[in-house]
């Protein structure tokens, strides 16, 4: 009885280290984005008293334009982004579920060199033939680079996915009457949405995480994603950190971040271990 | 699973028996089809861009001065591999690999044991939080990190002031050694759940029975972890230390927010990108560039030969397998 008593509350403080090491930072700078110019030089944890002020001067004052027009960007391209990979992967991660073709482990090679190819590398070319060819600061000239980040892990995740769905059951469908269209609308569709829907997350993630494509490529407000934006952000004067207004930026694009894991952090830990490890 | 997966591809075979050679053909025709758009844009984006780099890195190239383009064979690579700005950032880049790795893997294997045997109702709990980090955009991560430090708004400081070289006016940022502290601090915060997940992916595939038996046979906690655990799951282990030591190796974003590569912490791919965007020197940037994915291959390559990583395990390994299965 003790020692299950024990083991609990060892588990239990076990626990509570785990939920400690990762909101820990993120509630750190929460605090930082509540705390006036004042508390922010005070060396205090939380503020001394809370101020919206500086979710007003990203939403509404002078750090409006920058803030705004790079979340739009960020929201835009990252879905634009995530979409086109999602339909891509579907259907390659299809065919090498699915067909046998010559060229299938080239295709899943690629994807395993892409994955591991450092961006930097190809950032300097990039910037190179984008400002040739016009592609230099615009929605399209990041959309692209970013298909290199999110492609390959999904057709990674995709690819485990579609394996374990069972294929028979398409045939079994027709041969109950069904056309070849029906059945797999009713028999494949339902067990393979749960898959490309963790996958468009797990792409999601990676998208919205870019920094060096968003540097590198971009120069102005035009396609500035915000990573890359609050590198920009000044302070209200030439002798104030921008200190308040980056940590209320930081928490608002955390926020579609914590919302997806909270609703979906079931199918995150099984679509990014089945990618890597077989499932 | 695998039963399922072997017998899609056999009951095909038995269908497409008759006309083999016909159907074999539309179905390689459909394959290339139906994959080949992901295929091209992923070569387009990155086989291409590397063909140009090492080009450009033959050449004496600024983007301020286009006339003045000269062909300086490798030229650019002496320069680099004679001059300690280089080096410096190299050995940074490989210091903080080794060590993150290293830290992650610890912390990570804590991590996944927390979350494996934890009782089942924490185990959502848990999962949901190491998310978080893994979610949260690394330059979010860097910011956090840089304020908690920072010499004006930053906590640590304070709380810490009891101990020995710590104190009001310890500037973080200013000397290396605590500078690249607090990098691989953020850097193992953000990334640590990821090896964790894969390491707990790992320890549920050993079978229970294996540490029973051990357990029978008298073996300690840490015997039955050290013998038993980890040697059953040397396959997730491997894939997780590579995948985390290629990313790391490319490290950028924690670096440019706290210190932009003051107080001697650049790292290589900060170098590559001040020398082509900041200062438009192409074909010296091009050449670090190279420089950089030349590591990556290499770091792939030992792991692979050497440690006998079977990095492909999880998406080919058993649809391969299984295609063999039907075949044979």
């Amino acid at each position: 009885m003790s020692v299950t008593t024990k083991t609990r509350l060892g588990w239990a403080i076990a626990a509570v280290l785990v939920l400690g090491y990762s909101l820990f930072p993120v509630v750190a700078i929460f605090a930082n984005s509540f705390k006036t110019p004042g508390d922010l030089g005070n060396q205090r944890f939380w503020p001394t008293s809370w101020t919206l002020a500086n979710y007003e001067m990203i939403f509404v004052g002078q750090a409006q334009e920058l803030f705004l027009t790079a979340l739009r960007n960020s929201i835009g391209i990252t879905l634009i982004a995530t979409f086109i990979a999602v339909v891509l992967a579907t259907l390659c991660a299809y065919a090498i579920a699915r067909l046998d073709f010559p060229g299938k482990r080239l295709v899943l090679g690629a994807a395993l060199a892409v994955s591991i190819f450092p961006v930097i590398s190809v950032v300097t070319p990039l910037f190179n033939v984008w400002r040739q060819i016009g592609l230099y600061d615009t929605w399209l000239g990041l959309i692209i680079p970013y298909l290199s980040l999110t492609l390959p892990i999904s057709i990674w995740t995709l690819s485990a996915f579609f394996r374990q769905i069972p294929w028979d059951l398409e045939l079994a469908a027709q041969v109950d009457g069904a056309t070849q269209w029906q059945a797999f609308r009713k028999a494949i569709v339902p067990l393979a949405a749960p898959g490309v829907f963790t996958t468009a997350i797990i792409a999601f993630f990676i998208a919205w995480n870019d920094f060096v494509y968003g540097i590198s490529l971009t120069s102005t407000e035009a396609a500035r994603p915000v990573p890359a934006a609050l590198a920009f952000f000044t302070g209200a004067s030439q002798f104030e950190q921008p200190t308040g207004a980056i940590s209320a930026a930081a928490i608002v694009v955390t926020i579609p971040v914590v919302v997806l894991v909270l609703l979906f952090q079931r199918q995150i830990v099984s679509g990014l271990t089945q990618g890597a490890v077989k499932g | 699973m695998t039963d399922t997966v072997k017998s899609a591809p056999a009951s095909r075979r038995q269908r497409e028996k008759p006309k083999k050679s016909e159907r074999a053909r539309a179905e390689t025709r459909l394959g290339w089809i139906l994959a080949g758009p992901a295929f091209v844009i992923m070569l387009a984006v990155t086989a291409y861009p590397i063909g140009q780099a090492v080009f450009d890195s033959l050449y004496s190239f600024r983007l301020t001065a286009p006339d003045d383009r000269s062909f300086v064979f490798l030229d650019n690579y002496i320069l680099l591999f004679t001059d300690w700005g280089f080096w410096r950032p190299f050995l940074v880049t490989v210091l903080i690999t080794v060590v993150t790795v290293a830290v992650e893997l610890v912390l990570g294997f804590a991590l996944a044991l927390v979350m494996h045997r934890a009782l089942k109702s924490l185990r959502g709990l848990l999962r949901t939080a190491i998310l978080v980090p893994y979610g949260i955009i690394t330059v979010v991560s860097a910011f956090a990190w840089y304020y908690m430090f920072d010499i004006n708004s930053g906590f640590v400081n304070n709380w810490f002031s009891w101990l020995p070289g710590i104190s009001d006016e310890l500037d973080w940022f200013s000397n290396f050694g605590t500078a690249v502290t607090v990098i691989m601090a953020s850097e193992i915060w953000k990334t640590t759940p990821f090896i964790a997940l894969l390491l707990l992916a790992g320890l549920a595939q050993v079978p229970d029975e294996l540490v029973e038996a051990a357990k029978v046979d008298g073996a300690t906690r840490w015997q039955q972890f050290y013998r038993v655990t980890v040697p059953n799951m040397k396959a997730a282990i491997m894939v997780a230390v590579l995948f985390r030591a290629l990313d790391a190796f490319r490290i950028f974003d924690n670096v440019f927010i706290m210190t932009g590569g003051e107080a001697n912490t650049e790292v290589l791919a900060l170098l590559a990108y001040r020398q082509s965007i900041s200062r438009l020197e192409i074909g010296l940037g091009s050449a670090v560039s190279v420089v950089l994915f030349a590591c990556v291959l290499l770091i792939c390559f030992v792991a692979i030969k050497l440690f006998k990583v079977d990095l492909a395990s999880g998406t080919d390994a058993g649809g391969g397998k299984a295609k063999k299965g039907g075949k044979g």
